[in-house]
């Protein structure tokens, strides 16, 4: 009983938060500067931050984060970061040559106020930027907003530094994609590409943090969207956001600049999510939907129809991100169970007024609660109180799951203890499908385990 | 050894109060270290004659950790040891984390230590205590005296009230008290009698009444402190009452700050007095 303190009976609280489900912004600005092909994240502050950061992302996605740091001292928090920043520059573009260095900051150099715009240009004066190359930040105090923020802050960077509308406009629909896993963007990719519609992925992680091994260290996987690409994004009839939270932004901040109309859908998770993706793409790519698409569809149809027996009336309690909380919800729903607590660290009104359109005549029981507030000792206070048949998070669930003697299913950021997570996608049809029968298994699994011997059969 | 720090509100006469008043117990035989905390580094400029010296921040960055006291301490008027913090230019970096990074440091280089035989330490800090750095010389075990220089002038005075709300704060936890207030005189009609009363109502004195004279210009034009320029000048005959009354001083309180309608209504009833 790891987490045997926690008690059934809730106490108001205001002031503490007991297991937050969110993590610091630079990891989101970090993950989503590795989406950009032969880009660098580099941390503007203490070396501690970059090591965590790179420590959570290595350790979720089994592959090395390279990530520079501008390694703040004592001397750096008084006079400022300038110099480190300067220095650093230098060395990296001499020493590791990346085409462009994602500069995100930290809480110091957020706090003693360091001038990023300025210290980058001094770093251009003095010729440090070689010709060619880039430079670009995005803020990221981590007293402010999660990582999900910190997503959205630096896909806002990218497009503000790069994307460029000329009087050439091509026929090309450009996706933002939300916080999902290189798998996940893989396959959007493929349906993109069976679906033959030109379309830009940015950022796009496949290929980055899930390269084969073949014995052949490369610093800049073949993986990522192309500076030429975010460029171009300027020039494309129509943006589709992946989850409003992570892409909206940035959306908003490419029709600012380059007139690119956008319409933003959720995560395509699960198979409403994955209608209005493909309909979207169908509608502004001008294609139609294969027939294979159309199959995929149907095969997860028949899945869910030959089981949902097991589906039926299950309890379910979530946590994580809320661009994929959202259709990961509509989705329970969709095969007849009952989502009736979720919490994510990420505030906002979307997340509660989806929860409540999704949540309030279906599940009227349901508990939901988003922001700094909402934590996972309150999620265990709540299973305590009634429980549940199903748990859904990262892997910071398992102490519950463990202790409550619940199903788990591992899903979200950070999956530390569970490999595989970058090998089958939860977006698309097919994605909808892995997530079914991963549902299935850990609630078979548990009946066979825990039910009594009588009832113990060899079909179910 | 007394350690003093010393607040007030910016241009006030701090660091040119703090060094007269210094040169005044350097003559009677006390034994002072003067540590400058504001990153103009001019806190020291009168005691040296002007000696522009390195600081502590900017040794620390130029040589790292591994420094010396020698390289960062100057032996100024009457052997007072004179160190000066400094800090970032204005605009970048952070002036606040400077002044804690320094204290620690000379903490470390032993600078308060029992051999150096110290009577003295006096912080002379910028301003008003915008933040935690500020505070840093009344946190727990730095200075436990505080004066605050001040004038019959509304901000000097809402400033220095300011000062002793965060004494207020750090007292209740902490060693430091506060010693008095020394006001600084601008001129202001009734201002020996507005302050003393200013100093009642927060539960502490007026130290002394510095009056104003050109004399103490024409001392920091030439780099010297009044007593060091002209020792015969009775102005300096004022700081060594000045002096003289700090080493005395046996009053030291936790003040009771006022809030700004009391604070107003002070300032009023003096003005109607007139």
């Amino acid at each position: 009983m790891l987490l045997r303190h926690t008690t059934e009976k809730e106490i108001d609280r205001k002031a503490l938060t007991i297991n937050p489900v969110k993590t610091c912004q630079p990891i989101g600005a970090m993950y989503a500067a590795l989406g950009v092909h032969r880009c660098l994240p580099h941390s503007h502050g203490s070396q501690g931050c970059c090591s965590y950061h790179r420590s959570m992302l290595t350790r979720h996605f089994k592959e090395p984060i390279l990530s520079s740091t501008s390694s703040f001292s004592e001397g750096a928090s008084v006079f400022g970061g300038s110099s480190n920043l300067i220095s650093a520059i230098d060395t990296i573009f001499t020493v590791y040559d990346p085409d462009v260095i994602a500069v995100h900051t930290t809480c110091l150099s957020e706090t003693i106020g360091d001038d990023m715009a300025q210290i980058i240009s001094k770093a251009k004066e003095e010729e440090k930027i070689p010709k060619n190359k880039t430079v670009i930040y995005c803020n990221t105090p981590s007293y402010i907003g999660t990582h999900i923020t910190g997503y959205s802050n630096q896909l806002s960077a990218f497009v503000n530094f790069f994307s460029i509308s000329t009087p050439k406009k091509r026929n090309v629909v450009n996706l933002v994609a939300g916080w999902m896993e290189p798998s996940d963007m893989r396959e959007i990719k493929r349906i993109s590409r069976i679906m033959e519609a030109r379309t830009i992925l940015f950022p796009d992680m496949s290929d980055v943090l899930d390269t084969p091994l073949n014995g052949k260290f490369e610093m800049y996987p073949s993986g990522g969207a192309t500076i030429q690409e975010i460029t171009a994004i300027g020039d494309s009839k129509f943006t589709i956001g992946l989850g409003a939270y992570s892409t909206e932004n940035a959306c908003v901040k490419l029709e600012n600049k380059c007139k690119v109309r956008f319409e933003i859908v959720e995560i395509p998770i699960g198979l409403k999510a994955t209608d209005r993706f493909v309909i979207s793409l169908s509608r502004h790519a001008n294609v139609p939907i294969p027939d294979i698409l159309t199959e995929e569809r149907g095969r997860l149809v028949d899945l869910i129809a030959d089981n949902s027996k097991y589906f039926y009336k299950k309890r379910v309690a979530l946590f994580g991100d809320p661009d994929t909380l959202i259709p990961l919800i509509e989705f329970l729903l969709t095969l007849d169970m009952k989502p009736v607590y979720v919490v994510t660290g990420t505030a906002g009104n979307h997340f509660n007024r989806s929860m409540q359109e999704l949540l309030s005549e279906k599940v009227s029981e349901a508990k939901y609660k988003s922001g700094e507030c909402a934590d996972m000792f309150q999620l265990h206070q709540w299973i305590k109180q009634k429980s549940v048949d199903l748990l859904i998070g990262n892997t910071y669930g398992k102490y519950i799951a463990r202790d409550e003697n619940i199903p788990f299913v591992r899903f979200g950021f950070p999956v530390t203890d569970r490999p595989g997570n970058n090998y089958f996608p939860h977006v698309g049809y097919v994605g909808a499908s892995n997530l079914v029968i991963k549902i299935l298994e850990k609630i078979l699994d548990h009946k066979d385990r825990t039910c009594h011997e009588s009832k113990v059969e060899f079909q179910m | 050894m007394r350690k003093i720090a010393i607040y007030g509100k910016g241009g006030i006469g701090k660091s040119t109060t703090t060094q007269n008043t210094v040169a005044g117990l350097a003559e009677i035989g006390r034994k002072i270290m003067v540590v400058g905390c504001d990153p103009k580094a001019d806190s020291t400029r009168l005691l040296l004659h002007g000696l522009a010296q390195r600081t502590v921040l900017d040794t620390l960055r130029d040589e790292g950790e591994d420094l010396d006291l020698d390289d960062v301490m100057k032996v100024g008027f009457k052997n007072t040891s004179c160190v000066e913090s400094g800090g970032p230019e204005p605009g970048v970096g952070c002036a606040g984390r400077g002044i804690i990074t320094s204290i620690n440091l000379l903490e470390q280089l032993g600078a308060y230590d029992d051999d150096k035989q110290l009577d003295y330490v006096f912080y002379d800090v910028l301003g008003d205590v915008v933040c935690g750095g500020f505070a840093m010389p009344i946190r727990d075990g730095k200075a436990e005296e505080v004066y605050i220089v001040c004038s019959g002038e509304m901000m000097a005075m809402y400033a220095a009230n300011n000062i002793c709300k965060s004494i207020h704060k750090f007292g209740k936890v902490g060693a430091v008290r506060l010693g008095g207030l020394i006001c600084n005189s601008r001129k202001v009609d009734n201002e020996s009698k507005m302050i003393e009363e200013f100093a009642k109502k927060l539960g502490t004195q007026m130290v002394h009444f510095v009056p104003r004279d050109n004399v103490v210009q024409h001392a920091e034009i030439n780099r010297r402190t009044v007593i060091d320029y002209m020792p015969d000048h009775a102005q300096a005959d004022e700081y060594r009452t000045l002096a003289s009354k700090i080493d005395n001083n046996t009053m030291f309180v936790v003040p009771t700050p006022l809030s700004i309608q009391e604070l107003e209504d002070l300032l009023v009833s003096f003005d109607i007095m007139n």
